[in-house]
C-alpha cells in the first residue's frame, strides 16, 4: 500500500510518498493561501515522481501547522511526532531532534522507535525559525542561499544582542552602517538564530546523538554556527531535511 | 487501545446558585448607593473583612474578578484594553488592570449601565501591580485610596514584628475609611467578618482536599466558577454558607465515585490564571482522558492551607475550631492578618522554592501524572519564577508542559499551537483520543 505523508508547513507543502518504508516519490510546492490546494499539487508532484496515479494511494497523513486544514487526509500527527518517526527511520541512533521551519522551530527527544519524550517549541514569535534569517537576508540585501555560504566566510565573531526579529534588523542596519564586514553579521546573524535553538535544546536536554532537519538545515552557516553553539562536531543533517516530517507521517499511517 | 473506564457523572446541584450569587454581587454593587449604601472597590486580596465594620450595606467590587469576567467576552476585552492603550499606557501591565482601567475610562459597566465609581478603594500590595492599579483609578475617580503594605517576607518567616507591621496598617486604614465615610465603626461586624472569611477560605481548601479522590469530584474549569466567590468576597457570611452546601456535595460526589470527567485516567494540574477566553482548551484535554483536578492558583489563591495531622495539605483550622473567641478590633486585625499571610498565592513572591515545593506536595498527593504551566503574559505576579518552577518540577521527575498566553488579551494567545502543544504532550505522557470522549463532546 503507498502512505503519503503531507507536511503542511508555514512556507512550503512537503509530501512523500513510501511503499514498504522506502521512498517512492517526493513533492514539493509553496503554501501559498489555499493549503488544500496547494498540498494537491505537491502530492501530483510526487505521484507523477513516483509513476503512479492518485488511486494507488491508500492512506494520507498529515503534519505541520495547516495539518487539520487537508480535508482529504485520513488522519493526522502532531509535529515532534511526525519530525521524530522521520529522523528516527533515517538515522536510527538518533535521540535528539532540532527541527527547524521558516515558522516554528523545535527540540525533541525521543526514544529508539520514535516516540516522543519531551520537546520544546518556540514560542509566538520568529526569532528561533527561519522566517528570521529571511528578515536578517533582505537587511543585508543578500539572496538567503547566499546567507549560509557568505557567513562561512567570516573571520571574527560580532556579538548579536537582539534576540528578537525586529531589533536584530535594526542592529543589523547599524551593523552596515558601521562598516562591518557582510560576512560577519551573517555569521553574527546565525548565531543569534542558533542561541535560540539551543537553548531549546537545552530545554530537553541534550543528547549528542542529535539530527538537524527541516528546511533552514540547509543552511550551512546555520549548521556551523549550531555545531559551535552546542560544542558538538558530529552533528547529522539529513540529505534533503525539509522532507523529513512528511516521511515521518507517512510512516505514521497505522501506528 | 483499551477503552477506559468510564465514571458516571452528574451535575453540581450548587451550580445554580453560585452563578445567582455571582449577578447578585455585581447587581448589589451597582445599586448600593440608590440604598444609601457605601462601595468600595481593590482586589480579591484586600483584607476586605475590615471594611464590614463600617455596615451591613456596605459593598463591594474587586477588580481581578470583575477583568475576569470580562475576558470571557474577548469583544468587550478588546475594547476595554484599547481604551487603556490610548491613554498611553504600556501594553504589557496587568491585562486586568487594563480592562478595568479601560471599563472604566469608558464608563461602562460590563453588567450594564455606567461604570460604578467607588467611594473609596483599598487594596493590599504585594502583586507588583496592585497598588499602582487602585492610585491610578483613585485619581482618576477622585477618591481615597489605602492601600496595605503586606510584604513581611515568607509566612515562614513570620515574626511578631512583621505582624505588628501589618496590623498597624489596618488599625490606621480603619481611621481613614471612618473619616471618608463619616461612618463610626462597629467592631462586633469585624469580629464577625473575620470569622466568616476564616471559615470561607478553610471551607474552599476543604473543598480542593476532596479532590485527592480518584476519580475527582471536580475539575478545575468548574472550579473556576466555584473558587471565584471567595475573590468577590470571602468575609460575607452568605458566601461562607455556600461554601458549606458546596463541601457536603462535593463530599457526597466523593462517597458515590461521582467523576467530573467520565474517563478520567489522567490527572494534572495547571498554574496562574487560564486564558479565560480559551477555556475549551480544558475542553480538549478531556478527550485524552486528562481531568485537570487544580492547581496552586485554583487552590491557594483564596483557600487557606495547613499541615494536617498526618502531614498532609488540607484546610487551616479555623479560630473558631481552635477555640478561639475573638474580642476586640486589635485580636480580629490580628487574626486576619496572619490569615491572610498564610496564603499559599502570597508566598511565591519571595522565592519560587516555595511554591515548587507545594506544587510537589500537590503533585504526590492529588496523584498527578503530569503539570501544564501557563506562561501568563498577562501576570506578572503569579507567573514571576514559573520557569524555575518547571527546573524544579523536572528535577523531581515531574513531566512538565509549559505554553505561552494571557489571561485577558487574546492577542497573546495562539490556539492553533496551544491546542497541538497539548497534544504532543499527551503524546509523551502516551495519551491519545478517546473516540468516546470525543463522540460525546461533538454531541453536546
Amino acid at each position: 500500500m503507498i502512505k503519503a505523508g503531507i507536511d503542511v508547513g508555514a512556507k512550503t507543502i512537503k509530501v512523500v510518498l513510501m511503499e514498504d518504508r522506502k521512498i517512492r516519490g517526493k513533492g514539493k510546492v509553496l503554501s501559498g493561501f489555499n493549503q488544500e490546494e496547494s498540498a494537491k499539487e505537491a502530492l501530483e508532484q510526487a505521484l507523477k515522481e513516483a509513476g503512479l496515479s492518485r488511486e494507488a494511494i491508500g492512506s494520507i497523513v498529515t503534519t505541520g501547522n495547516g495539518r487539520k486544514a487537508i480535508s482529504y487526509a485520513s488522519g493526522d500527527v502532531t509535529e515532534p511526532r511526525a519530525a521524530a518517526l522521520g529522523a528516527v527511520f533515517l538515522y536510527p541512533s538518533a535521540r535528539t531532534v532540532i527541527d527547524v521551519g521558516a515558522e516554528e522551530a523545535r527540540a525533541i527527544k525521543c526514544d529508539p522507535s520514535g516516540k516522543v519524550l519531551d520537546f520544546a517549541v518556540n514560542e509566538k514569535c520568529a526569532a528561533g525559525s527561519g522566517a528570521f534569517t529571511e528578515a536578517m537576508a533582505r537587511a543585508l540585501e543578500v539572496p538567503l542561499e547566499e546567507l549560509g555560504p557568505l557567513s562561512l566566510r567570516s573571520t571574527q565573531t560580532i556579538p548579536m544582542n537582539a534576540q528578537c526579529t525586529v531589533f536584530a534588523e535594526s542592529e543589523v542596519v547599524s551593523l552596515i552602517h558601521s562598516k562591518t564586514q557582510k560576512a560577519d553579521i551573517a555569521r553574527a546573524v546565525h548565531d543569534g538564530l542558533c542561541s535560540r535553538v539551543v537553548a531549546m535544546v537545552r530545554r530537553v536536554g541534550l543528547d549528542p546523538e542529535l539530527v538537524l532537519i527541516g528546511g533552514v538545515a540547509h543552511n550551512p552557516g546555520f549548521v556551523e554556527s549550531f555545531k559551535r553553539t552546542v560544542g558538538i562536531d558530529d552533528v547529522r543533517t539529513a540529505e534533503e531535511p525539509e522532507f523529513v516530517s512528511a516521511i515521518g507521517a507517512a510512516l505514521a499511517v497505522g501506528k | 487501545m483499551a477503552t477506559p473506564t468510564k465514571y458516571p457523572t452528574e451535575a453540581l446541584k450548587c451550580w445554580p446558585k453560585a452563578k445567582e450569587i455571582r449577578q447578585q454581587y455585581y447587581k448589589d454593587y451597582a445599586s448600593a448607593h440608590d440604598r444609601g449604601g457605601i462601595r468600595w472597590s481593590g482586589g480579591a486580596w484586600a483584607f476586605d473583612a475590615v471594611p464590614m465594620g463600617l455596615g451591613d450595606d456596605v459593598h463591594v467590587m474587586t477588580g481581578e474578578p470583575y477583568a475576569a469576567s470580562i475576558a470571557f467576552d474577548r469583544k468587550f476585552a478588546q475594547e476595554c484594553q484599547d481604551a487603556t492603550d490610548a491613554r498611553g499606557w504600556a501594553r504589557d501591565l496587568c491585562s486586568y488592570m487594563r480592562i478595568y482601567w479601560g471599563s472604566m475610562y469608558l464608563n461602562r459597566f460590563f453588567f450594564g449601565g455606567e461604570f460604578p465609581k467607588p467611594d473609596f478603594y483599598y487594596q493590599t500590595q504585594i502583586c507588583c501591580s496592585h497598588a499602582k492599579w487602585d492610585q491610578e483609578a483613585s485619581l482618576h475617580e477622585k477618591v481615597p485610596f489605602y492601600c496595605i503594605d503586606v510584604c513581611v517576607g515568607p509566612y515562614e518567616t513570620l515574626t511578631e514584628e512583621r505582624l505588628n507591621y501589618v496590623v498597624k496598617q489596618l488599625h490606621d486604614s480603619i481611621e481613614g475609611m471612618e473619616k471618608t465615610t463619616g461612618r463610626k465603626y462597629d467592631d462586633e461586624k469585624l469580629i464577625a467578618a473575620v470569622h466568616n472569611e476564616c471559615r470561607s477560605t478553610s471551607l474552599w481548601a476543604e473543598i480542593c482536599t476532596l479532590n485527592k479522590a480518584i476519580p475527582a469530584p471536580l475539575d478545575e474549569k468548574t472550579m473556576f466558577s466555584l473558587y471565584v466567590l471567595n475573590t468577590l468576597q470571602r468575609s460575607s457570611k452568605q458566601i461562607g454558607d455556600f461554601y458549606e452546601e458546596l463541601r457536603d456535595e462535593v463530599k457526597d460526589r466523593v462517597a458515590r465515585g461521582i467523576a467530573a470527567v467520565p474517563y478520567e485516567r489522567c490527572r494534572i494540574i495547571t498554574d496562574t490564571q487560564p486564558p479565560w477566553g480559551f477555556l475549551k482548551i480544558y475542553r480538549y484535554m478531556e478527550q485524552f482522558g486528562v481531568v485537570s483536578v487544580g492547581s496552586l492558583y485554583t487552590f491557594g489563591l483564596e483557600g487557606i492551607f495547613g499541615e494536617q495531622e498526618d502531614g498532609s495539605w488540607g484546610p487551616r483550622k479555623t479560630p473558631q475550631q481552635l477555640g478561639i473567641k475573638i474580642k476586640t478590633r486589635d485580636e480580629a486585625l490580628r487574626i486576619t492578618a496572619d490569615w491572610n499571610l498564610s496564603r499559599p498565592q502570597w508566598q511565591h513572591f519571595y522565592d519560587p522554592a516555595i511554591k515548587t515545593r507545594m506544587m510537589l506536595r500537590i503533585y504526590n498527593e492529588w496523584k498527578l501524572n503530569g503539570v501544564i504551566l501557563h506562561l501568563n503574559r498577562g501576570c506578572e505576579g503569579l507567573t514571576v519564577g514559573s520557569s524555575e518552577n518547571r527546573l524544579g518540577l523536572i528535577k523531581a521527575g515531574v513531566p512538565v508542559m509549559t505554553y505561552e498566553g494571557n489571561m485577558a488579551d487574546e492577542k497573546e494567545f495562539d490556539e492553533r499551537r496551544t491546542t497541538s502543544r497539548i497534544e504532543s504532550f499527551m503524546e509523551t505522557l502516551g495519551l491519545e483520543q478517546i473516540p468516546g470522549a470525543v463522540a460525546a463532546q461533538a454531541a453536546s
